[in-house]
């Protein structure tokens, strides 16, 4: 009886939590598209804070671990091709890697920890404090005013992240090749001829596809906030929980359409 | 005297949960109107059914001759304007910043007008010197000032002030108190009041209407110096008289 109870409550809860994303997601749209017709509605400064949060702050960390990326994957792929005289290929195995999977993926996770915790908590703190209830009975949107700003902040900022991720890969597994007695000049001609336009602007328009996960993920967490004394810790919890398990998902449905569809 | 805001019968609560039963009061213009009882009593859900955050269960509610839907929603958030507990402006924003925030969404004025306004607004709450302060610079008190300075901007019909002493000391309290009775006075605003402090109530409402938790419903409205005096109401008597019982 309490394992059906249980499984009752889990459902209710499940069911609950899809009904406010389906409004959130609606109501975001709506707002996205009023902005149509009415550009000057775009919060532009808070859109320029949170873009500078989300990408100036954050190169720093995501070309860091983009690097040491790089210098792990090329250490550990070139101790076996190595074996058979070939680790020059590490350049080619860190191109498909670094622009196709694991750059945005990578700098979406970093994303998420950074930034996207970062929406929640503001959000949830202006909930607590019923900043939200003042914008409503102001007779503004929430959403336009505290999402969409944080929303296109994440989605463009992902792809300058990822770019700085990716190249500062390739200078990590450039400088992995150097010591095992790869001329740079053959590690750089390997990426040339590897690196397709497609391979490039795939990984970015995942990075952008990932960064919008991000931001959303991140203002819904915090506009479902509950006015607890642990409310906005779980709400941040919950931002980077879901982005990840997210992430994870979309990447993977990605991973497979490119597979049936031979790209 | 005109109403601005009418309720009959009107249902309070959330979803299913029922708080107050069966409310019918109306608040006159001009007027500052409290409403009163302990914690938890449904004087802060009524409040949400007025300024529209809550749909209320059933029965009828109108603010400024219009019910709360999605086609009025727009006109009527223009009519009233609403003072949180906690002050709730925005963080990032100055105190000028906060209270112009509703004049670039929705007034006609010219940028220099607006801002002349919005001095003029943060002048009437005499706070005009920390215009540009951020809200985490300045007091509790202060706080609620520049939120009621935002709650004016627009002109509203009714200002809602959810519990303007709390947390406050007596003396700052008092001072809101002058002000609220000021503006009252000066702009002819009318006033809805969330409290529990009786100090307060007797210094500045006009009229108030009491909810009691255990009969979940309104069970007297009247002047404070009535309800005080001559309620037949025990629990009305107790509310009143608890200065004497509780040693304050």
């Amino acid at each position: 009886m309490a394992i059906l109870s249980g499984l009752g409550e889990w459902f209710d809860k499940g069911r609950r939590s899809f009904a406010g994303w389906q409004e959130f997601i609606g109501e975001t749209t709506v707002d996205c598209l009023s902005l149509i017709v009415r550009p000057r509605n775009f919060r532009f400064g808070d859109f320029l804070l949170a873009f500078q949060r989300a990408s100036y702050s954050g190169l720093a960390i995501s070309t860091g671990i983009g690097f040491l990326l790089g210098l792990i994957l090329a250490f550990e792929s070139a101790a076996a091709l190595r074996s058979f005289g070939v680790e020059v290929y590490v350049a080619d195995l860190l191109t498909i890697g670094l622009f196709r999977e694991l750059g945005p993926l990578v700098t979406a996770i970093i994303l998420a920890g950074r930034s996207g915790i970062a929406f929640a908590a503001d959000i949830g703190t202006m909930k607590v404090d019923e900043e939200l209830d003042a914008l409503a009975t102001m007779g503004l949107r929430p959403v336009r005013f505290l999402v969409l700003p944080r929303v296109a902040a994440a989605t463009l900022a992902m792809p300058v992240l990822t770019v700085f991720a990716e190249l500062a890969g390739l200078v990590g597994g450039a400088i992995v090749l150097r010591v095992m007695d790869v001329p740079t000049v053959v590690f750089w001609a390997h990426v040339e001829s590897t690196a397709t336009l497609f391979m490039i602007v795939f990984g970015l328009a995942k990075a952008c596809l990932f960064g919008m996960l991000v931001g959303l993920i991140g203002c819904f967490s915090g506009m479902r906030t509950k006015a607890t004394a642990d409310g906005v810790g779980v709400a941040a919890t919950a931002a980077v929980v879901s982005s990840i398990v997210a992430i994870a998902v979309t990447d993977g449905i990605l991973a497979v359409v490119c597979y049936i569809w031979n790209v | 005297m005109e109403r601005v805001i009418e309720l009959r019968n009107v249902y309070a609560g959330y979803g299913r949960s029922v708080i107050l039963r069966d409310v019918t009061f109306d608040v006159m213009k001009g007027e500052v109107f409290a409403l009163l009882g302990g914690s938890g009593c449904g004087k802060s859900t009524i409040m949400k059914h007025m300024i529209g955050l809550n749909p209320v269960l059933s029965g009828d509610l109108t603010v400024a001759g219009m019910r709360w839907t999605a086609k009025t929603r727009a006109k009527l958030c223009r009519k009233i304007g609403v003072m949180y507990q906690s002050g709730a402006l925005f963080g990032s924003m100055t105190c000028l910043e906060n209270v112009l925030l509703p004049l670039e969404e929705f007034s006609k004025l010219r940028r220099k007008a607006r801002r002349a306004r919005a001095m003029e607004l943060l002048a009437d709450v005499e706070l005009a010197d920390a215009a540009d302060k951020m809200p985490s610079e300045i007091s509790g008190g202060m706080r609620k000032r520049v939120a009621i300075a935002r709650a004016m901007a627009l002109d509203p019909e009714v200002v809602f002030l959810d519990e303007p002493s709390a947390g406050l000391d007596p003396i700052t309290s008092a001072s809101l108190d002058e002000l609220i009775l000021r503006l009252k006075r000066e702009k002819g605003m009318t006033f809805v009041v969330v409290t529990h402090e009786l100090d307060s109530i007797f210094r500045i409402a006009d009229r108030a209407a009491m909810f009691d938790k255990a009969r979940k419903g309104m069970v007297a409205l009247g002047t404070p110096a009535a309800l005080r005096d001559s309620s037949p109401d025990p629990f009305v008597r107790k509310f009143f008289n608890r200065r004497k019982t509780d040693g304050r």
